[in-house]
């Protein structure tokens, strides 16, 4: 088609590809002209292809191949069917962008040599492809684990910080706690045939106590990944800590991988859901996104502001899941199509618009060195380029229309609005309710985006370094641009990229929504009649386009278009300084006042009589203080009693030594006295 | 799309034009009689955006094209919003490209622009408006989709055109969940729209102002642009409001010669409407900033109660 040949083929070439490239960037450790120039170029284009592949694939009959490498007896088996490939596309065109960026970003002389650090990007985005195509346990868990390191020698790119070797270490704990917990799901998932294909779980006949063991095992272990609440302590700290395209790949499309491995399990490996399971999916995933969005909205990082926001949106691909679950499991299926569709819509426009946004924070951190939102500001003037970019992703990130965001929002939306035919009235009931938290979530991330783009690009700057900052490079504009052009381009054509959609719908849940959809023309958006819910995000936008332009030139024709710059008004002060704008804390504290009981706050106030009076607030996470370290603190009790075993003198290990000799000797059943 | 859509299209656009600040005159007309003051006439609106749109424009030296740019996209968002929402017909071809949910989304776009526009100067006053706008903003939002989801659920559409259809013909029914979400919906449009329990549009004083902080940079035909986008936003609030409680008399496609009671209809509407609200804005005091999210979490409880309503009683 596109391509020719097998689409599983050429994927596996664009796999091999970005291993090559690694290896060779590897042998060119410290020529870094090499590596920037030639090397993540090169793993730009291979990204595309495999885009390309992709959307041959979702268009094709599921495709396998078994590779015979890893342990004798246990080839990889590989499989590429509609689900694979969205998920290879979004790997693939996110992926693109990011590589092209990360050609004009790594400098030299910054932590990790420019070699091992392309060595590890593409073995990254090569386990991530690995991770969507694997067809057994085995080959998944190696690529899932592959992903966790080579991610995590990313995050720790810049190794001489103490702050991000702990962020790196809590990272590759949880990571490790949920790869276990997805080990035994596969376990769970075989029933005891000892064949770990999924091929073989997929026509195993679960009792539903199993079934829910394996489901609630892929919700924690995926979830830990995914960050989902209380596993997500480790994404604010991982994802600023690494280079900003390592943030936008994890932040963008790692956390894909998760989503991808749960409606794996729940829809395809499951012989059955159940409805409980929804339910729980729902409640897990409004909490999340509703935390998310309630920490991004009182950060003072740039970067931990916009990992926050990838736990809020986490949360809201995690809700709609539910939601198809719940439809799925009382035989709805239109139904269970409209949200998954939503899902998958938001997989794609978080992947474009996260990446985007990591990346301009990259390029504000290069061209400034900052990260603190307090020492930035008026960037707009400075880095036109960079800035009008940003604008794009954090409109689509605040669910505006015509943007992409907005899509995925009003479908969600849609799903929700349609559940009163549910059976159980408990369900009906709950489930409007759960819209009106969507609802909340999507405004308050509204709030958490002006900030961002207002305290980062507008106002004046905060420092007077800041005037000094230079645009973006070609190549990191370029990468940016992609992205934003998908931001665009998804908000624009809804059905276009349903149409891609659908295969992995009627393969999850027996139905598409792409012909429902475009019946009224491909420029509306219509579910499920046009009489019950439309959107035509082109029209709209040309309404509104067409009554600027109108209002322009009216205004030229019949007045005139003088214009006169002058000071800003000042209340008649002459003084007036940076440093009276609104802070970034200043902008969270409507919200710290709201969401108290969110929050961990320690407050410093100064005594009445103090002579420097100074005052201090810190808002910090509860699960942290109340979940995670009562853990580690029992973990280092339980360390320190195991410690008064190792005495240090060689005569006390020898009789330890001898001691356990001693019982094993006594446990050996057919010894005779 | 008949030619007979075509024109309800268009004179509903004229309508909206031309009528948003006639109420904004009305209110204010009231609000002064109310004041014992003599006010200023009905027509004072129409003269100030006169004067404003001959006066030159000054632009603070530091702002971007973004502060430019801004306006015109409010007054887009606006114009394309009081389009869509029923006003004399529903018969409306604007109407499929944004349902309940994307008028929404286009309430959230101007407040977005507008805030960031605000803060494009980088002065106190800029900034404080822009984060006052999002608070608020954040706080409506929800209680105003969980309202017209109430709608939506009884209309069994999101479509406004298809809920209005549904409740005209309703006869005399009488929705305890609209009833809620009634309420609700006034408390969001005295926020949404700056009006006295939680902003006052007279005010210029700096701590209490919210609305007239944001905009306090702009001038001349920017200003002007972003008064007649804040009437259009007041009109189309309006009707929102009478098309979802009180959509008796709004023409349907069906029956193009009804647009010539519409007109006259609608015009009573608001002339009701905008009375009452000239009366609660005179009884009522401005509250603290910190009253306003209890105000607003109030509007989205009855909301979230009309939808149980509906669910559970099917009323």
């Amino acid at each position: 088609m596109i391509l020719g040949g097998l689409s599983i083929d050429w994927a596996l070439f664009v796999i091999a590809v970005w291993l090559v490239l690694g290896l060779l960037g590897l042998a060119a450790l410290r020529r870094f002209e090499l590596v920037a120039r030639v090397l993540f170029p090169l793993g730009a284009l291979a990204g595309l292809v495999l885009a390309f592949a992709a959307v041959q694939g979702l268009l094709s009959t599921p495709e396998v191949a078994v590779l015979p490498i890893g342990l004798p007896q246990l080839p990889f088996h590989l499989r590429l069917d509609p689900l694979a490939a969205f998920f290879l596309f979004v790997i693939g065109a996110a992926g693109c962008g990011i590589s092209l960026f990360a050609a004009g970003y790594f400098r030299k002389g910054e932590g990790t040599p420019p070699g091992l650090l392309c060595f590890e990007y593409h073995l990254f985005l090569a386990s991530m492809a690995l991770v969507v195509l694997a067809d057994d346990a085995y080959a998944f868990m190696v690529a899932w684990e592959s992903m966790a390191l080579s991610s995590y020698f990313l995050v720790t790119t810049n190794h001489k910080v103490p702050e991000i070797r702990a962020a790196g270490f809590l990272y590759l704990l949880i990571a490790h706690v949920g790869a276990i917990a997805i080990l035994l799901c596969f376990g769970v998932l075989q029933a005891n045939t000892g064949d770990y294909t999924f091929a073989n779980m997929r026509i195993q006949q679960l009792s539903p106590f199993w079934a829910s063991a394996a489901f609630l095992l892929a919700v924690f272990g995926f979830g830990a990944k995914a960050g989902v609440l209380p596993l997500h302590v480790w994404l604010p700290e991982a994802h600023p800590a690494a280079p900003s395209p390592v943030s936008a790949l994890m932040s963008g499309v790692m956390l894909k991988t998760a989503i991808y491995g749960l409606l794996r399990v729940g829809f395809d490996l499951l012989h059955l859901q159940l409805w409980w399971w929804g339910v729980l999916l729902l409640a897990l995933g409004l909490a999340t996104a509703l935390f998310g969005v309630v920490f991004a909205t009182v950060q003072s990082d740039m970067k931990r502001l916009l990992a926050y926001s990838s736990i809020e949106n986490i949360g809201l691909l995690l809700a709609a899941i539910g939601l198809a679950l719940v439809f799925r499991a009382y035989g709805m299926t239109a139904l269970a199509a409209l949200a998954l569709t939503a899902c998958l819509y938001h997989v794609a426009s978080h992947a474009f618009f996260k990446s985007l946004l990591f990346l301009t924070t990259g390029s504000v951190l290069h061209a400034t060195g900052e990260r603190n939102l307090g020492h930035l500001g008026g960037l707009m003037r400075f880095m036109p380029w960079v800035a009008w970019l940003a604008l794009i992703g954090v409109f689509a990130s605040s669910g505006l229309p015509p943007f992409s965001g907005f899509v995925s929002e009003w479908l969600l939306l849609q799903s929700f609005l349609f559940t009163p035919g549910l059976p159980d009235s408990f369900l009906n009931m709950l489930i409007p309710l759960a819209a009106a938290a969507v609802a909340l979530t999507a405004a308050l991330a509204g709030y958490a985006m002006v900030k961002f783009f207002g305290v980062i690009f507008l106002g004046q700057p905060r420092e007077e370094k800041l005037r000094q900052a230079h645009d973006a490079g070609m190549q990191e504009k370029a990468g940016m641009l992609w992205l934003a052009a998908w931001c665009v381009a998804l908000g624009l054509l809804p059905n276009l990229m349903i149409r891609f959609i659908d295969p992995v719908t009627e393969k999850l849940v027996g139905q598409g929504l792409a012909q429902q959809a475009a019946a009224n023309g491909w420029w509306l958006l219509t579910p499920t009649s046009i009489e019950r819910a439309s959107y035509g995000p082109l029209f709209f936008l040309l309404g509104v386009a067409a009554a600027c332009a109108i209002a322009f030139v009216l205004v030229r024709l019949f007045y005139h278009g003088r214009l006169r710059r002058a000071a800003p008004w000042g209340c008649g002060y002459p003084w007036l300084t940076p440093r009276m704008q609104d802070t970034a804390e200043g902008y969270g504290q409507p919200i710290r006042q709201i969401f108290e009981p969110f929050f961990r706050l320690e407050r410093q106030l100064p005594a009445p009589a103090d002579r420097q009076p100074f005052y201090q607030v810190m808002v910090s996470d509860r699960f942290w203080h109340g979940v995670y370290l009562p853990i580690a603190r029992a973990v280092e009790f339980l360390a320190a009693l195991v410690g008064r075993l190792q005495q240090g003198r060689i005569a006390t290990y020898l009789l330890y030594s001898f001691l356990t000799l001693l019982f094993m000797l006594l446990m050996v059943p057919g010894v005779k006295k | 799309m008949s030619l007979s859509s075509i024109f309800s299209q268009f004179l509903a656009i004229v309508a909206a034009l031309l009528l948003a600040p006639l109420l904004m005159g009305w209110v204010n007309q009231w609000r002064a009689w109310f004041g014992n003051r003599s006010g200023a006439g009905l027509l004072q609106p129409y003269r100030m955006l006169h004067k404003l749109f001959h006066k030159e424009s000054v632009v603070a030296e530091s702002a971007s094209p973004l502060f430019r740019f801004a306006p015109y996209v409010i007054f887009g968002c606006m114009l394309l919003a009081s389009a869509i929402v029923p006003t004399l017909s529903t018969d409306l071809p604007l109407a499929p490209a944004a349902d309940a949910i994307a008028l929404v989304g286009l309430f959230a776009l101007a407040r977005i622009f507008i805030s960031l526009a605000a803060m494009d100067i980088g002065t106190a006053f800029g900034t404080l408006g822009a984060r006052r706008e999002m608070l608020i903003g954040f706080l409506a939002e929800p209680a105003l989709l969980t309202v017209l989801f109430t709608a939506s659920l009884i209309g069994q559409s999101t479509s406004l055109s298809t809920i209005v259809e549904t409740l005209a013909h309703k006869q005399f029914a009488i929705h305890p969940s609209l009833a809620f979400a009634g309420i609700a919906f006034t408390f969001v449009s005295f926020a949404e729209n700056a009006r006295v329990p939680v902003d006052n549009p007279a005010t210029h004083l700096e701590l209490t102002m919210i609305h007239e902080a944001l905009i306090l940079e702009y001038s001349g035909r920017h200003l002007a642009l972003i008064e007649w986008a804040a009437a259009l936003k007041l009109f189309a609030y309006s009707c929102i409001g009478l098309a979802l409680f009180f959509p008796w008399g709004i023409a349907e496609a069906q029956a193009p010669l009804a647009m010539l009671f519409a007109l006259p209809a609608l015009v009573f509407k608001l002339a009701t409407g905008g009375f009452l609200l000239a009366l609660i804005e005179t009884l009522s005091a401005k509250m603290r900033i910190f009253r306003v999210p209890e105000f607003l979490a109030t509007a989205f409880l009855l909301a979230v109660i009309g939808m149980l309503t509906h669910i559970l009683l099917g009323a």
